[in-house]
């Protein structure tokens, strides 16, 4: 069953067509990794599944309910979670109460006044934030401030708390950029723990490595348009796939 | 040892901020401070802080135009002096909510920009207001002249409950008790505590950890599934009611009302006791607002001749140069003070006095044990 | 037609104000990324350089004249300036002139002050929250401004115009309206001249030189530049200069359309601010069209048909228009995508 289904999406930015109809279907419960040169329109695709850009014409379906027109936080209640390029997380804030605030948004929804309850009382939400923590490995430091974490560190925290959320749906843009090569292990050996739950991942990655470790199903994305799609080991040899990375001079 | 949790810290200080007020009379006396009138400014002037500082504490957000709100309240209160009775319960209620819809007016408006973008806003939003109470809004607000309370106000409430009307102008009562002296100090220092705990059930609550949340990364925040605006909206409003109350204390400790509360150096005075005490801090804002309210109390009162005899210990001549170098902050200068503070406040001490409080314990701490303490790292990163 | 004429030239002394101060602001805003909330203060440190130097120059001798008796009997003070006494009626001339001569010492004194604002203050915030930019400069704007009063007291000081410019024109005339439809006072078309031609030569500075090439390319991407080696420290130093010098220049010539006072900064800033965001934050020719723009509905605003109609729009309009541009575009007439969206 496909719980995301992305139908002749176009986006063009001035005379620049970022997208050219581009199908694609997510099935639920599979790690698919969206790969591709720079410039490809991976990046802009994952901008159009989280309601910050608005595709030209097409339909994106997540679920059953189209995201077009959705605003961030609301393709969120509807079960999307995203990892950020460079890990977004509340610099501020102690690493429990980054992973509180989201348990807070899926049960009490995008907005509510709860002024007078306090923190300290809501015990069932702090051990589910240390639950997810202790995932990650990081509930040592629960309350020290997360801006002093490493960066994969901080990446992991931004795990917990999308996971938190129990998300029907979590996308990664290029979960392992600029880590050092330990790093980016650890991520992956994380990442194919939570995949091994069943949530269904969407993984934009260049990082060759990373996308054969985890992916079950890859697309290749080329000037806009999905010029491959299969299996790992049918990706692999592919000679379309070859011919758009040599063509972009990577690997 | 007894391990304390949040919550039992929480009640120490709540306690001790009773014992405080409660006191006050006392514990400011040494430093002559411990008479009604300038009590009670110190615990109007904190709730207005403490209101300020869950906007701009928590979120963020530097509003430049919360004496529109403060001004709001007390014109809301006058009138309900005027118009209904003069206890002080419903002008209280009456300016709080008054104070509370304008804010929610204006920050739908604001709070669609973020950032300096709101300031400027804000500032703009309040000179308007301003503008408009000296002008056009002059049969509300009585333009220069300040609206006041006069022989034949209708008080109708008053009228039905049978309260006798006395020869001169009536003054502020809770049922009965009159709102003047040292009752009129502990009216607004109940007033004060209320109002504290308020706030110090929002910074402990998922509410107030979300307002935090806006401040750190509302990118994040939405992704997560938050809808930022209603937080922000929110939060204005109760910093705009919090001002709207304190508005109505004044007019219930001076049953006058004036546009100048109004003014942009108003709302500039609320900032600097919030960033003076020490900004997103519980007690901070209370501390500014008395630290300022004292000085500006002395201050203003000094003059030439005060100056001289304090400085009489000095030679004639340098005498008088430091008396005219002086003499520019005191008196009518005080505001030059009040601006030079806020300036020496930003540059070297940001934290605020809760800060420097902070400071002065990590080194005492170091003295007593001179073991290598965790160094700061967390305030760097916080600051950066 | 002639009402309506009336009304966009009584608009336009004051969009010329707003202009360049608004001008200046975005200058320092785009380059320094620093919010200025003391550049008001320049506007009326700029003003008070013509108070000064029409104290200075009317300095008088005062003689007693034991020929000529007053009224009580007493011998007859005669006062003469200086000046008068040293040049004769050059020196009266001078003094006639004061307002524009003020321009002269202003720009060396309103670069001086900019400069050393610059280097002594605002650098070192640069790096800090634009909260802390916010408050030190408001901060800095309540110190000037509560000096300034110290100095030369809480009441407005007139200063008059050239004798030359001391009347009107009447415009209509010249376009063939009736005599005395269109009457302009003399100075104020001086005014919109001269900003006309400071706002150009800004233009310029920027379009021409190469040192307002790198100004331009820090305002459009300020990490760029400065990891090409320029030094870009010094420059910022300059910019702000300048902007200090456009505002003082801009407050020079005002004073005889309104007498300054220590608080005409703040007044003037709040509505520069206004005029920015109405522009376009960032954006040079937006707060420029912006200012004039925003002077003329003002002017508009306080006809008595509009006021008597809608009370008080006169007070408000600039801040509704702010409001209304806000939420219809954010980024305001001229703005860029991605300054200030946070």
């Amino acid at each position: 069953m496909s719980i995301l289904s992305v139908k002749n999406v176009n986006k063009q930015f001035g005379g620049l067509k970022a997208l050219h109809e581009v199908n694609l279907e997510i099935e639920a419960g599979t790690v698919h990794a969206i790969i591709g040169p720079n410039g490809a329109g991976k990046s802009t695709l994952l901008n159009c599944f989280v309601g910050r850009l608005n595709p030209d014409t097409g339909s994106v379906n997540f679920d059953g309910v189209s995201l077009l027109g959705m605003l961030p936080h609301q393709i969120n209640q509807v079960g999307v979670s995203r990892v950020f390029q460079t890990p977004e997380i509340f610099g501020d804030l102690t690493l429990a109460e980054n992973v509180m605030i989201p348990a807070f948004a899926r049960r009490d929804g995008a907005f509510r006044i709860n002024a007078w309850r306090q923190v300290e009382d809501e015990q069932s939400i702090r051990e589910n934030a240390m639950h997810l923590l202790e995932d990650v490995g990081l509930a040592d430091s629960a309350d020290n401030v997360a801006n002093q974490l490493s960066r994969g560190d901080k990446r992991r925290l931004e795990l917990a708390m999308c996971l938190v959320q129990q998300p029907k749906l979590l996308l990664l843009d290029e979960p392992t950029a600029g880590m050092a090569r330990a790093d980016t292990n650890n991520t992956i050996d994380l990442l194919k723990k939570i995949a091994e739950r069943g949530i269904t991942m969407v993984i934009i990655e260049h990082d060759m490595h990373v996308v054969f470790s985890l992916a079950q199903k890859i697309s290749v994305l080329a000037q806009g348009t999905v010029i491959a799609e299969g299996l790992p080991n049918e990706i692999k040899g592919h000679p379309k796939v070859q011919e758009a990375y040599l063509g972009g001079a990577h690997l | 040892m007894i391990k304390f949790n949040v919550k039992n810290k929480d009640h120490i200080l709540l306690i001790g901020f009773i014992i405080v007020v409660a006191l006050a009379p006392v514990i400011f006396a040494p430093i002559g401070a411990g008479y009604p009138d300038l009590l009670q400014k110190f615990a109007i002037f904190g709730i207005f802080a403490i209101g300020f500082n869950i906007l701009f504490g928590l979120t963020g957000y530097l509003s430049f135009g919360h004496a529109a709100f403060l001004g709001v309240g007390s014109y809301t209160a006058v009138w309900t002096f005027k118009l209904l009775t003069m206890n002080v319960i419903p002008a209280l209620i009456l300016s709080t909510l008054f104070a509370g819809l304008f804010a929610l007016v204006i920050g739908f408006i604001v709070l669609r920009r973020s950032g300096i973008y709101f300031s400027i806003l804000t500032l703009a939003f309040a000179q308007m207001s301003y503008n408009l109470a000296y002008s056009v809004l002059t049969p509300i607000t009585n333009g220069e002249t300040g609206l006041q309370l006069a022989l034949h106000d209708a008080r109708v409430l008053d009228g039905v409950f049978g309260v006798t009307r006395g020869e001169g102008l009536p003054s502020t009562t809770l049922f009965g008790m009159a709102m003047s002296g040292w009752s009129g100090y502990y009216f607004c220092g109940v007033v004060l505590i209320i109002m504290f705990y308020i706030s110090l059930r929002i910074f402990r609550s998922p509410f107030g950890m979300m307002l935090r949340a806006v401040k750190s990364n509302q990118n994040r925040m939405s992704y997560t599934g938050l809808n930022t605006r209603p937080y922000t909206l929110a939060a204005f409003v109760i910093s705009g009611m919090y001002a709207g109350l304190a508005g109505g204390l004044m007019a219930i400790t001076d049953p006058l009302a004036g546009a100048e509360r109004m003014q942009w150096t108003a709302s500039g005075e609320v900032v600097l006791m919030t960033i003076l005490g020490g900004t997103g801090t519980l007690l901070g804002p209370v501390i500014g607002a008395g630290v300022i309210k004292y000085f500006e109390n002395i201050f203003s009162s000094f003059n030439e001749g005060i100056l001289m005899d304090a400085f009489s210990f000095l030679p004639e001549m340098l005498q008088h140069a430091v008396v005219s170098i002086t003499g520019l902050f005191v008196g009518e200068g005080w505001h030059l003070t009040l601006g030079a503070l806020f300036m020496v406040i930003v540059i070297f001490l940001p934290g605020g006095l809760m800060e420097g409080i902070a400071r002065i314990g990590n080194v005492t701490r170091r003295w007593l044990k001179p073991k290598p303490v965790a160094t700061t790292e967390a305030d760097a990163a916080a600051s950066e | 037609m002639d009402a309506f004429l009336l009304q966009v030239l009584n608009g336009l002394d004051k969009g010329g104000a707003y202009a360049l101060i608004a001008l200046g602001l975005t200058l320092v805003f785009g380059t320094l990324g620093v919010v200025n909330f003391a550049h008001g203060a320049l506007f009326m440190l700029g003003s008070f350089c013509a108070v000064t130097l029409q104290s200075l120059l009317t300095l008088e001798r005062v003689v007693l004249d034991p020929e000529r008796l007053t009224a009580w009997g007493t011998p007859m003070e005669i006062r003469t300036p200086y000046i008068v006494d040293w040049f004769g009626d050059f020196g009266m001339t001078l003094i006639d002139w004061s307002v524009p001569l003020a321009i002269l010492i202003a720009i060396p004194i309103m670069l001086l002050l900019g400069v050393i604002m610059e280097r002594g203050l605002i650098r070192h915030f640069y790096k800090r929250l634009h909260a802390d930019q916010i408050l030190v400069t408001f901060g800095l704007a309540i110190v000037l401004q509560e000096i300034v009063k110290s100095q030369f007291g809480a009441n407005p000081i007139p200063q008059p115009a050239p004798a030359m410019f001391a009347g009107s024109a009447d415009i209509g005339l010249m376009l063939g309206f009736a005599e005395n439809a269109v009457v302009y006072p003399w100075w104020r078309i001086i005014y919109l001249m001269f900003s006309g031609v400071v706002i150009a030569s800004v233009f310029a500075f920027l379009q021409f030189t190469t040192f307002g090439m790198v100004v331009r390319a820090g305002m459009a991407d300020r990490e760029t530049v400065g990891l090409l080696g320029i030094d870009i420290d010094r420059r910022f130093t300059i910019v702000f200069g300048l902007a200090a010098v456009v505002a003082g220049l801009a407050g020079v010539m005002y004073t005889p359309i309104l007498s300054p006072d220590y608080h005409m900064g703040m007044d003037f800033l709040v509505l520069s601010f206004v005029v920015v965001v109405v522009g376009g934050m960032g954006s040079l020719g937006g707060a420029v069209a912006a200012g004039f723009l925003l002077g003329i509905l003002q002017s508009f605003a306080s006809m008595n048909e509009v006021n008597s109609l809608i009370p008080g729009i006169d007070q408000v309009v600039i801040y509704l228009i702010a409001v209304v541009v806000l939420l219809i575009r954010p980024r305001g007439l001229f703005g860029r995508e991605g300054v200030m969206e946070n």
